[in-house]
């Protein structure tokens, strides 16, 4: 053993732990302290000294922000149409907003540190145990950890309560699986467990340093005794309990700390959570960037013709406007970048600020109403929804695919035992039959008449059976003397624990029919009878569950010296093994009940005699220790010695379909979502759970691609079969869709096990793979529903990542309630917790989380509709004021001789996006409603208007972009006719001295600029269709603020500006009358094809939505649902 | 992204520690059922359909075709006339003046052009001077002046703002007004006659008082005062614009009218917006109700030719144009609004067709609430 450590002598890195500290002793090896990193967890990003620094760079590294620094920074530089403030005042604004949330964000973040840093550990220090806050803790200290406490960092395991060792950990909360596994003390240390023999244990550990794989350690204890040779023991990660796992069934462990704080497996394992950004946030960049390149060709457009126009030298310097000397000395390139630049900054607010503040703040704020929600709130569990990413909201409306587990998401996690079947005479406990309540003193209905002696017997062995095949603990509430007491007194003071909630389901169901499985004592296992006798088996041998095997055995030896084999398993792995019993029957109640959509075991027993054990012993033995291949020799050992069964009967476990599932998933389908349930589960129970939940109907055909099948034909020619039986009704479905739709085509469902799902993604030498999984999501896109069973968390996630990336793009949602979904939750657009029995896991991952799976329908079709619709405007309607704002303004340089002059006054231009037209659009996108809530719920089908990201397509950003360039060509020459040689004057009957007066440059601005607020606000009102008091107070109160404050602005000589550009220039307007006539004119010439655009298109193609928004008022009920019957466009038929 | 971190640490570590405080406060939270919460505000709900739309098109029609005939007709009964006297054609009077130009010349080059109105001008005449293809909107011209110079602060007439460069100082002196809008003021001076049939030339009385806004000429622009009242004292320091012939205080004889008051200058001052633009430069009277303002009959204008425009190949007229309550000329918002008003009755026809033919089922459910 020394040998085989010494070949991993040469680590590249490793590091010494001298176990408490102690040192070695003298003349072993040099003593040399190394120095680690406390246990102290930083999460937090800033200290209160760097946080400015740090943050500004942070929020500097954002492409906006930083293109917005530019912008503001050339305008200090260089001479620019506009001053800095215009846009270094609202960059400010978003900079230090963003810092305020970002800081109380790292805040609660240090709290949060704290918190777990100060948090107790329990140290061993010169033999008593001393308290310590857990950021003290150090590599070498030597700490007890208590049963259900949590590891403080990665330990090394020396010693446990337990004898042999061996202490179970649930590392639930690091890889999402839940059940116990076993952790390993090294042998020579294991004999130390109290505190003072601690204190004399000499050792040191060499370990690689610290990395990520949760899966692998490499290191080895060297323990010196008296004078001997240290003894080296290899360490691997059996040994290692890593920070974050929590201790099970184990009273207390001796573990000593090699790696702490930031370098536990846990911390490098840490994955920032990827940032999902949703497809719309995506549109808005592709957007972004065509009207940067907008914006930087508008720019050179006019740098070039500034430069052909002003080859002229009387046009670039004519007598009346002489540049100065240092003008016309700098260098013609200087000349025409700065120009450029200067251009730049005219132009740069067609990129808006405010546009990332308005989106943020409508996120932020939309979100709100997801927790508000009264009808998501659940009164079991006294929560409401709980948004975590505001980033998603409208991504709730765009959801193609929905992966949700079965078990705790679909259905309660709430297993009860609801009948079992002994020779097909079917018992069942506490329950209504035949119409009268039975007694529930014995529990037990026969519905068949009463067995015979023989069947008595079955009867109580296939009790005893369910009683002893099972890996469940008992867990006493009361301590070791209570426990005599706690079993005759009552039943609820020991409890049973498992990781198959069917097993505990099982044992209390054998407790109501009169078995009490009481604990397993000594390797006993203790059963108190009918006749509130205690019985006691032997445990010889437990032949552990495997999702291959898909059964588990134990073999006992019972008070009498009998030795049994009991065996139980699903149907499909009992059956073949069973020689003997009335397996007719029992078979026939199996299927019945797993259509019920129970989850159906099997039990068999045989018996074995003295010399057939040993054989199992011997043969189980040798498979154990094996160093080669021990997985393959166990699974043929216990192929071998799981056969020739009897069998006893079956039981039925229900899992029950949480409220509405059924509902739920229906109107999921309608709404054109593709629902597919990913499952741990097996497939006969998983298929009934989908049977029940209407995912499949009977009309469905249920295609399988499992390792069943893939046993009997290749991967290959399965594939092949099925995508063809798929596409052959596809094929057909076109040339018939002329005979009508009473013609009920048929739907698919598909059901794959992980197995061969495996198989498919596996990539093969030759790479044809990439060909069976486009095979697969062929078939996949044609069946309307899938069912993955028999998955491991990563395959979940493999699979969404299999959609996820697929040609289509689709947006994906994830939904679970447990450990195991957390990965998929990550992986997909969307993740979706539900607030289940699992823990909050998943809900503390998740995106959003819920407290029941029906509350996904109001969820998706209400919710993400609306966040959908809304942010969709807000997007549009942001790019398309800010064309109105700044094409006028291009137009302008083709008449100003290209000299950025702005059209706007500095304060128009500064406040156009904070205030004249912020607040109408992101009232109108937090609370616009296009279609009342109760119809979107109603009529799942309008959904698909919204599906495909339609409202921003490309079609739709030009088409508002061009609406834009309209706008603004009519403002800029409407203004333009007015002005244009020709009096324009005001009448003066209100100002009776000056009669005739002329406007100037910036009259013709504020006309523009008036005419444009008032379009773009009146654009948004015909747009809105949901008015709230909010919404006229808003959109009226714009307008009226801007008029109040254009009077204010140009009313008084304001002492603080150098330039009195504005005084009275928008009074001398308003008392004009053709400016009034104008501005009527030109809003009503700007509104006109938008309006009848609208009109047009609802009264020619009306989409879903409008037609539903039409016909609101004469719909009830009943019509709507004819509707809905009405459109059977989609490949669901109702 | 620390925030899942410390999440997953929550988990597993101490649930216990921070589980309680965070249940408390979740579970005490019930939304409130306030209709905004539950996002069931009371609303009007329009829908904008052919039904509800077609009433607001014929509307708009009916309103907008009359308001442009109006419109039209009264912008066609102003009367205008437009003389060029740029002196770019060899046989136009003001050629000699436009050829032989310069800025020091001693004797004031005056040429006369003369034309003839077929038709009176029957109310108030005012008179424009026009310019083509003179950048007032540069921005380089628009910038370059001091508002507080010309508010009548005593600072900035001795310090005007950089602004104004390269027109702020000439010979060390601050300009007043500086920049280039000030020193580029129009100064050609144009008088009008009448020339009687008998022979005789009469000059038309033209007022140059009146033509600025009045908050521009009492409020935005005003004199520095200092000890003196006398202008000539307190300009004393600064030097005239470069291209002026006459010092700013020299403008008028009239006090109520000179230095920074001086109307022709305000006006001048506020930038056009266009390349050709027009400017108020007199107002002509209507003296007797009976007699029209400007007769029919043969006219002379004689212009002291001062303003130099050839060299960026510039126009200059002078305009007659007699005004409305809409102001001067301009059949283009008349037209506007008849072609806005015909479509808008044109697309009313349309959607009511389209409304009778698709949308029969949809009419009665326009609004709720």
């Amino acid at each position: 053993m020394l040998q085989q450590c010494t070949g991993e002598e040469n680590w590249v890195d490793s590091r010494t732990v001298y176990i408490g500290h102690r040192e070695p002793p003298p003349g072993t090896e040099a003593y040399i302290p190394q120095r680690f990193p406390d246990n102290r967890i930083v999460s937090s990003k800033y200290t209160f000294w760097n946080f400015v620094p740090k943050n500004l760079f942070e929020q500097f590294r954002r492409i906006a922000n930083f293109y917005f620094l530019i912008i503001f920074l050339v305008q200090l530089i260089i001479d620019t149409p506009t001053s800095p403030i215009t846009s270094g005042l609202p960059l400010f604004f978003v900079i230090t907003v963003t810092a305020i949330k970002q800081g109380y964000e790292d805040w609660l973040r240090h709290k949060a540190d704290n918190a777990v840093n100060q948090c107790p550990v329990h140290i061993i220090q010169h033999g008593k145990v001393v308290r310590k806050q857990s950021h003290k803790l150090r590599v070498g200290d030597i700490v007890l950890v208590k049963e259900d406490e949590t590891f403080p960092c990665d330990l090394i395991l020396l010693s446990t309560s337990r004898d042999d060792g061996t202490c179970f950990v649930t590392t639930a909360s690091l890889d999402g699986e839940s059940s116990h596994k076993t952790y390993y003390a090294v042998q020579d240390t294991k004999s130390f467990n109290t505190e003072q023999e601690l204190d004399t244990l000499r050792a040191t550990i060499e370990c690689e340093q610290p990395q990520p794989d949760l899966y692998k350690f490499v290191g080895r204890i060297n323990i010196y005794q008296e004078r001997d040779e240290p003894i080296a023991r290899p360490l691997g990660s059996e040994n290692v309990l890593l920070r974050g796992a929590t201790l099970k069934n184990t009273e207390y462990v001796y573990a000593v700390a090699i790696y702490t704080g930031m370098e536990t497996k846990m911390a490098l394992n840490y994955q920032s959570k990827s940032q999902k950004r949703s497809a719309v946030e995506k549109s808005m960049n592709a957007f972004l960037i065509v009207y940067l390149c907008i914006l930087l060709s508008k720019a050179l457009i006019n740098t070039v013709l500034k430069y052909v126009w002003q080859a002229n030298p009387n046009r670039d310097e004519p007598w009346y406007n002489e540049k100065t000397e240092s003008e016309r000395q700098r260098h013609v390139l200087i000349r025409a970048f700065t120009d450029f630049l200067a251009f730049m900054v005219l132009f740069n607010y067609i990129i808006p600020v405010s546009m990332y503040v308005t989106v943020e703040m409508q996120k932020f704020l939309g979100s709100y109403f997801i927790t508000w929600d009264e009808e998501m709130f659940d009164d079991e569990i006294g929560e409401g929804a709980l948004v975590n990413t505001s980033d998603l909201n409208e991504e709730l409306g765009q959801v193609e695919y929905i992966f949700t587990d079965k078990t705790g998401t679909l259905t309660e996690n709430n297993m009860e035992f609801i009948e079992c079947c002994v020779d097909g005479h079917v018992y069942v406990p506490h329950a209504i039959c035949n119409g009268q309540i039975l007694p529930g003193a014995l529990g037990i209905d026969m519905i068949d008449s009463s067995p015979g002696p023989d069947g008595k017997e079955h009867e109580e062995l296939f009790f005893r059976a369910l009683c002893l095949c099972h890996t469940v603990q008992v867990k006493e509430e009361e301590t070791v003397d209570g426990i005599k007491r706690g079993i005759h007194q009552g039943k609820g003071t020991s409890f049973y624990i498992s990781s198959s909630p069917d097993e505990v389901a099982l044992v209390e169901g054998m407790k109501r029919l009169g078995f009490t499985y009481l604990r397993l004592k000594d390797n006993h296992m203790e059963i108190l009878n009918r006749e509130d006798e205690i019985e006691r088996f032997e445990l010889l041998e437990v032949l552990n569950f495997d999702s291959v095997r898909r059964r588990m055995s134990v073999i006992v030896r019972s008070g009498t010296g009998e030795l049994y084999l009991f065996c139980k398993g699903a149907d499909s792995s009992i059956f073949p093994r069973v020689i003997s019993g009335k397996v007719e029957q029992v078979r026939a109640r199996v299927e019945h009940n797993a259509v019920e959509g129970l989850r159906t075991l099997c039990v068999a027993y045989k018996l074995l005699t003295f010399e057939e054990y040993q054989d199992i012993c011997q043969l189980l033995e040798t498979a154990k220790l094996a160093l080669q291949e021990r997985d393959k020799k166990l699974a043929e050992a216990y192929d071998a010695i799981e056969r020739d069964f009897i069998l006893l009967g079956a039981t039925a476990v229900e899992d029950r379909l949480q409220d509405k599932a059924a509902d739920t998933i229906e109107s999921l389908h309608k709404a054109g979502m593709k629902v597919w349930v990913l499952t741990g589960d097996k497939m006969e129970t998983a298929a009934a759970t989908c049977y029940a939940s209407k995912l499949f109907r009977r009309s469905t055909q249920i295609l399988e691609l499992t390792t069943k099948r893939t046993e009997e034909q290749n991967l290959h020619d399965v594939l092949f079969d099925l995508s063809r039986t798929v596409l052959r009704q596809h094929g057909s479905l076109t040339r018939d869709t002329f005979s009508g739709l009473s013609n009920e085509f048929q739907d698919y469902g598909l059901i794959i096990d992980g197995a061969t799902l495996t198989a498919v993604m596996k990539p093969d030498q030759d790479g044809s793979t990439g060909n069976y999984k486009e095979i697969f999501l062929e078939i996949c896109r044609n069946c309307s529903a899938v069912l993955c069973c028999r998955m491991a968390p990563l395959q979940k996630a493999q699979i969404v990542k299999l959609i996820k990336f697929s040609k289509e793009h689709p947006i994906t949602l994830a939904i679970g309630d447990g450990a195991n979904d957390v990965s998929m939750i990550l992986e997909a657009h969307v993740g979706i917790g539900i607030m289940g029995k699992e823990g909050r896991q998943a809900a503390r991952n998740s995106d959003y989380a819920i407290p029941k799976f029906k509350h996904l329908k109001k969820m998706l079709l209400v919710h993400g509709h609306y966040y959908y619709i809304r942010i969709a405007e807000l997007v549009q309607y942001f790019f398309y004021k800010n064309v109105c704002f700044i094409f006028p303004q291009f137009l302008y340089q083709f008449f100003c001789g290209f000299s950025q002059q702005p059209l706007y006054d500095t304060a128009y231009l500064t406040l156009y996006n904070i205030s004249f037209t912020s607040l109408p659009i992101l009232l109108y996108s937090l609370i616009e409603q296009h279609i009342n809530m109760d119809i979107l719920k109603r009529d799942p089908s309008l959904y698909r208007d919204i599906a495909k990201n339609s409202l921003l397509r490309w079609r739709i950003f030009i088409y508002w972009t061009f609406l834009g360039v309209f706008d603004a060509v009519v403002f800029f020459f409407g203004a333009y006719f007015l002005f244009d040689n020709t009096t324009f004057t005001s009448n003066g009957q209100l100002m009776t001295t000056n009669t005739q007066m002329m406007f100037g440059n910036w009259t013709f601005g504020t006309l523009v600029f008036t005419v444009l607020v008032f379009t773009v606000t009146l654009k948004l009102a015909l747009d809105t269709h949901y008015w709230t008091w909010i919404n006229h107070f808003v959109i009226w109160g714009s307008l009226l603020f801007y008029v109040v404050f254009s009077l204010l602005w140009g009313g008084i000589i304001w002492p603080f500006l150098n330039y009195q550009r504005m005084y009275y220039v928008f009074m001398q307007m308003l008392s004009s009358g053709p400016a009034w006539l104008c501005i009527i004119l030109l809003i009503t010439v700007s509104l006109l094809p938008d309006v009848v655009k609208k009109v047009m298109c609802r009264a020619l193609w009306p989409t879903t939505t409008e037609r539903i928004q039409t016909k609101r008022k004469c719909l009830n009920v009943e019509q709507s649902t004819i509707f809905m019957l009405s459109q059977t466009s989609s490949s669901i038929s109702f | 992204m620390a925030s899942g971190y410390s999440a997953k640490e929550e988990d597993g570590h101490h649930s216990g520690a921070l589980g309680p405080a965070g249940g408390a406060a979740v579970r005490s939270r019930k939304p409130d059922n306030t209709a905004f919460k539950q996002q069931r505000l009371p609303a009007w709900q329009p829908i904008l359909t052919a039904g509800t739309v077609l009433p607001a098109f014929f509307i708009i029609g009916l309103l907008f075709i009359p308001i442009g005939i109006g419109l039209y007709v009264t912008s066609n009964n102003i009367r205008e006339l437009q003389i060029d006297y740029t002196g770019t054609e060899s046989s136009s009077p003001c050629f000699a003046c436009s050829q032989n130009y310069s800025w020091n010349m001693t004797t004031p080059c005056v040429c006369s052009v003369s034309f003839s109105l077929d038709q009176p001008f029957e109310s108030n005449v005012f008179m424009y001077y026009g310019l083509s293809n003179f950048y007032q909107n540069h921005r380089r011209y628009v910038k370059s002046r001091d508002d507080s110079q010309l508010n009548g602060n005593l600072n900035s007439l001795k310090e005007p703002s950089k602004e104004c460069e390269p027109y702020r100082t000439n010979d060390g002196k601050p300009i007043a007004p500086c920049g280039a809008i000030a020193n580029s003021l129009f100064n050609d001076t144009l008088a009008l006659y009448y020339n009687d049939p008998n022979g005789t030339e009469t000059q038309i009385q033209l007022v140059k008082r009146g033509i600025a806004w009045w908050t521009d000429k009492h409020v935005k622009f005003r004199n520095p005062v200092g000890d003196d009242s006398n202008l000539t004292a307190i300009f004393q320091g600064t030097a005239k614009p470069v291209n002026w012939q006459k010092p700013v205080y020299e403008l008028d004889s009239d006090p109520e009218n000179n230095g920074f008051i001086n109307e022709d200058l305000i006006v001048w001052m506020r930038t056009a917006a266009l390349p050709t633009f027009r400017k108020l430069y007199r107002i002509i009277e209507k003296n007797s109700s009976t007699s029209p303002t400007l007769p029919r009959g043969n006219y002379t204008l004689k212009i002291t030719y001062n303003y130099p425009v050839r060299s960026f190949e510039g126009r200059k007229r002078m305009i007659l144009s007699t005004i409305s309550w809409m102001g001067g000329k301009n059949p283009f918002l008349g037209i506007a609004y008849i072609t806005v008003g015909s479509i808008c009755f044109f697309l009313g026809v349309v959607l009511l067709i389209i409304h009778h033919k698709y949308g029969s089922r949809s009419s009665s459910a326009d609004l709720t609430h």
